[in-house]
């Protein structure tokens, strides 16, 4: 133990010594903040905090500059509801960690556990400016049941944001097979649950039960409503369900994927239920979604709905995929603020990570990325990002490889 | 040509009688005998007629490399007339405003599985792979395609005016492809791209291992087995040509006792893909795995037109342009099995950028097919990044030339040439951007899509009656 303690000291000192001061100089600021965008604004980054944002500020000595003079600068953004860090290689069993079929309802299963912040996901895509992302599970096909696990928001350098934590549930015909066949048992089995964790002395038969001891007390949490349920559905009738379920049982929760969400907007509204959706669903991919629009965002924001972006199926490799999305959002109808808001301060604040990431003021870490140009847009890149006040080195993987074979080509194209 | 015209004549009398009750009691006349027919499943597919239409000082990007600024796209009869500036207008031309917008060729996807795989992906809609043999050659991916897929139209939307549809990558050998043009039809054979040649849709690695080797424990089970599964198969397509060829020699020569060959439908397949009457298309995502089937083309005396999924292909670009081999790519999708984990940015811009390469833009994808001029602007950007000089007027020729060229179609549409099928976009803006719509998609002269004026209902059939369709646009 005392070895620890001075293993962790040592490392403290180390990350004290490395702390830089950077002054990003001449940027148009979106900060998501009271601030709004701010035109030939500097940024002032002194031990991993914003220290102020704002037109000529004065630069510490010691601090680097950095001239971002015709560039964009945003909160660093989110990747969504993801498999990153659980995910090396979706097709091999053995490299994936999100999902339990162990055939009985587990809603302690927490994919925390499994998180590797080195997985080559997370570099790439830190890379491509995306800082933070909610690391989420979800059912097995095989052996699932409709309560996938647990998930928390992490930042792209590998920190767990304490407080984030979500309980993940698959409702719809995606799950009928994980619930003997019918939607209808996706409630019943539901209530059940709830029933069981709120009752601590409700006497059971073994094989009357749903939950063990450890899920009952961590459904609890979920049951109190601190902690929000994230509800992935997307057929009209099934949201009203949830959204009646939801008020019965008084939980928090979030729509996720809700094709047909926009069907279902001024009942979203009342209930202040917030919609993770993903903007490219425009397909009936099932019959759940015979209503799935590219204006589903629009419409949502129209109605007064809080939305925030995701895929619909968990991306791990290509989560930076998602500024595209919301680009392609607001070329359909959705105004570019709310576009690049719902990849940066809305799911901050579903998830209750607002005063850590996805806005810029004075005292919050500084968590930002530089673009070339309009972040939502598809030629643009992000040039520098920072996490935590740190400026992440722009290599990764995929970069290696780029420029490996980037001499061999130029070689082979000069003989 | 005209044994196939016949053949389409007499089906069509056959079934017009049939839909008529029989006006005498006399018994009707057995019906007249068909000829097989060289081509069995013809297209029907018949541009309606069009107005001229004059599209008026558009930024142009002819897919041949050009850029033509503040210039004028003449489209007649179908055809495109004229490309350039300062054109005339027929008397009864409609005109089109052009300016601020950009026009270029119809956006052409090699790699598409809608029709096949369709939406709703439910059970009763699975027909893209005939998983049940290593080696369907026999399989026509034109008997899958249902023509009422959403997904046609959420393309056309997006400006795809042709794309080829292709069995599944489960099977080494997995049958026929199809070339259509995007057009609303109540059949397959009313949008096939008419004289667009097959395809052979063939796959290497790990998905014919897994399905056969992994979940069934039956042959292949590894890449050493995908090898000596096609060329098995190869083997027996030489037999079967020289037998072919054995017999027609005896009949030539009045040898009485010639015995004909059993036609073989695998074998058809197999023997037109060695005459090079079929186009050979082949999922492979890794270099070394390319490198090994082109020595088998040439082991067999084929040609490669396009390895599809070629997430490697930046590995060995020299390589593949030398053997004038396309590889069609996406541009950031990587890491979902392990084939694809070395995956990077600048692959298409790096295949492109050795000399003689041939980039494509593929899908794969209902979403994809939607926006290929972004995925193309992705790469490109990318590229520019690694120092490679790319433009949008040489990136728009990823999606429309280029894969006009792997499917056989380069002297038809691809470009915007005189003469050339009318296959054209109007974007409301540069299509390289995350906000450019198309405002016009004319196909064959015809507007097949126009933003300003959505049809009243969804043309798919699908959406008729459902409440919660009215909502869904276009």
């Amino acid at each position: 133990m005392k070895r620890c303690l001075l293993v962790l000291s040592a490392m403290f000192i180390a990350q004290a010594a490395l702390a830089d001061s950077y002054l990003v100089r001449n940027a148009t600021v979106h900060t998501l903040a009271a601030e709004g965008t701010i035109a030939g604004a500097d940024i002032l980054i002194i031990d991993g905090k914003v220290t102020a944002i704002g037109p000529g500020l004065t630069a510490p000595s010691d601090a680097r500059i950095i001239d971002a003079s015709g560039k964009t600068v945003t909160p660093g953004l989110f990747g969504g509801m993801t498999h990153l860090g659980l995910d090396e290689i979706g097709l091999e069993p053995a490299l994936r960690d999100y999902e339990l079929g162990l055939g009985a309802m587990r809603p302690e299963f927490d994919v925390m556990l499994a998180f590797d912040p080195d997985s080559t996901s997370v570099g790439v895509n830190r890379v491509a400016g995306v800082t933070f992302a909610v690391v989420a599970p979800t059912p097995a096909e095989a052996g699932g049941t409709i309560i996938a696990g647990q998930g928390s928001a992490a930042t792209l350098d590998g920190a767990v944001l304490s407080g984030s934590k979500a309980l993940f549930v698959d409702l719809g015909s995606d799950v009928s097979a994980l619930s003997g066949g019918s939607r209808a048992a996706q409630f019943m089995l539901l209530r059940q649950a709830f029933l069981e964790a709120r009752t601590p002395n409700l006497v059971l038969g073994q094989d009357q039960r749903l939950l063990t001891p450890a899920g009952r007390q961590a459904l609890l949490e979920f049951a109190s409503g601190t902690a929000p349920l994230v509800i992935d559905v997307d057929r009209a009738a099934d949201i009203r369900q949830v959204l009646a379920f939801a008020a019965r049982e008084k939980l928090r929760i979030v729509i996720s994927g809700g094709a047909e969400a926009w069907r279902v907007a001024p009942e979203l509204a009342a209930a202040k239920v917030p919609v993770i959706l993903d903007p490219l669903d425009d397909l009936p991919e099932t019959f759940d979604s015979v209503g799935a629009t590219l204006e589903n965002a629009a419409r949502l924001n129209r109605a007064g709905v809080r939305i925030a972006f995701s895929f619909g199926d968990p991306e791990s490799h290509n989560v930076r995929k998602l500024r595209q999305a919301a680009g392609i959002a607001v070329a359909h109808g959705l105004p570019w603020e709310a576009g690049l808001a719902a990849i940066t301060r809305v799911p901050a604040e579903i998830f209750g990570i607002a005063d850590r990431v996805g806005s810029l003021a004075p005292g919050r870490a500084a968590n930002l990325a530089i673009w070339s140009g309009d972040p939502l847009e598809v030629t643009s890149v992000a040039e520098q990002v920072f996490i935590g006040g740190k400026l992440e080195p722009q290599t990764s993987r995929q970069t290696e490889l780029r420029d490996r074979y980037l001499d061999r080509l130029r070689q082979n194209a000069a003989r | 040509m005209k044994v196939c015209r016949l053949a389409f004549l007499l089906a069509s009398l056959i079934s017009a009688c049939a839909a008529q009750p029989a006006k005498t009691s006399k018994p009707a006349p057995p019906p007249p005998r068909v000829e097989p027919a060289a081509d069995a499943y013809p297209s029907t597919y018949h541009a309606g007629t069009s107005a001229p239409t004059l599209i008026r000082n558009a930024t142009v990007l002819t897919g041949t490399g050009q850029r033509l600024d503040e210039a004028d796209v003449l489209l007649v009869d179908g055809r495109i007339s004229a490309v350039g500036h300062g054109l005339e207008a027929p008397a009864s031309a409609q005109v089109i405003d052009g300016k601020g917008k950009w026009v270029t060729p119809g956006i052409i996807d090699v790699h598409s599985h809608l029709g096949v795989y369709p939406s709703p992906s439910v059970r009763g809609n699975d027909d893209g792979n005939e998983a049940t043999s290593p080696t369907t050659a026999n399989v026509w991916a034109e008997h899958s395609v249902w023509p009422q897929d959403p997904g046609f139209t959420t393309a056309l939307v997006g400006g795809v005016t042709s794309l080829q549809i292709l069995p599944g990558s489960a099977n080494l050998i997995g049958g026929r492809s199809v070339v259509l043009k995007n057009v609303p039809s109540t059949t397959y054979q009313g949008m096939k791209f008419p004289g667009a040649p097959q395809g052979l849709k063939m796959a290497c690695g790990e998905n014919p291992k897994r399905v056969y080797g992994v979940d069934k424990k039956q042959f292949p089970a590894t890449r050493m087995g995908d090898m000596a599964g096609y060329r098995a198969q190869w083997i027996e397509a030489q037999e079967y040509i020289r037998d072919i060829e054995s017999y027609e020699r005896k009949v030539k020569a009045g040898e009485k006792d010639a015995k004909p060959v059993k036609r073989d439908l695998r074998l058809d397949t197999l023997a037109a893909a060695l005459k090079g009457e079929l186009i050979v298309h082949m999922h492979c995502y890794r270099a070394d795995e390319m490198a090994t089937v082109l020595d088998m083309s040439r082991e067999f005396g084929y040609h490669v037109a396009a390895f599809h999924h070629a997430v490697e292909a930046y590995k060995i670009a020299n390589l593949l342009a030398e053997n004038h081999v396309c590889g069609a790519m996406w541009a950031d999708w990587w890491g979902f099995k392990m084939e694809s984990y070395d995956g990077i940015q600048e692959n298409i811009a790096m295949v492109d950028a050795a000399p003689g390469g041939c980039a494509i833009v593929h899908s794969d994808s209902e979403e994809g097919i939607q926006r290929l001029n972004q995925e193309a602007a992705k790469a490109m950007t990318m590229g520019r990044r690694a120092g490679l000089a790319e433009s949008p007027e040489h990136a728009i020729t990823w999606l429309t030339a280029n894969p006009a060229k792997a499917l056989g179609i380069l002297d038809k549409t691809g470009t915007l040439e005189a003469g050339k099928m009318a296959d054209v976009v109007v974007w409301n803006r540069d299509p390289f951007s995350v906000y450019a719509l198309t405002d016009y998609v004319f196909i064959d002269g015809v507007v097949q899509y126009d933003r300003a004026h959505p049809p009243a209902k969804p043309r798919s059939d699908f959406f008729l009656g459902q409440p919660a369709a009215p909502g869904v646009t276009p």
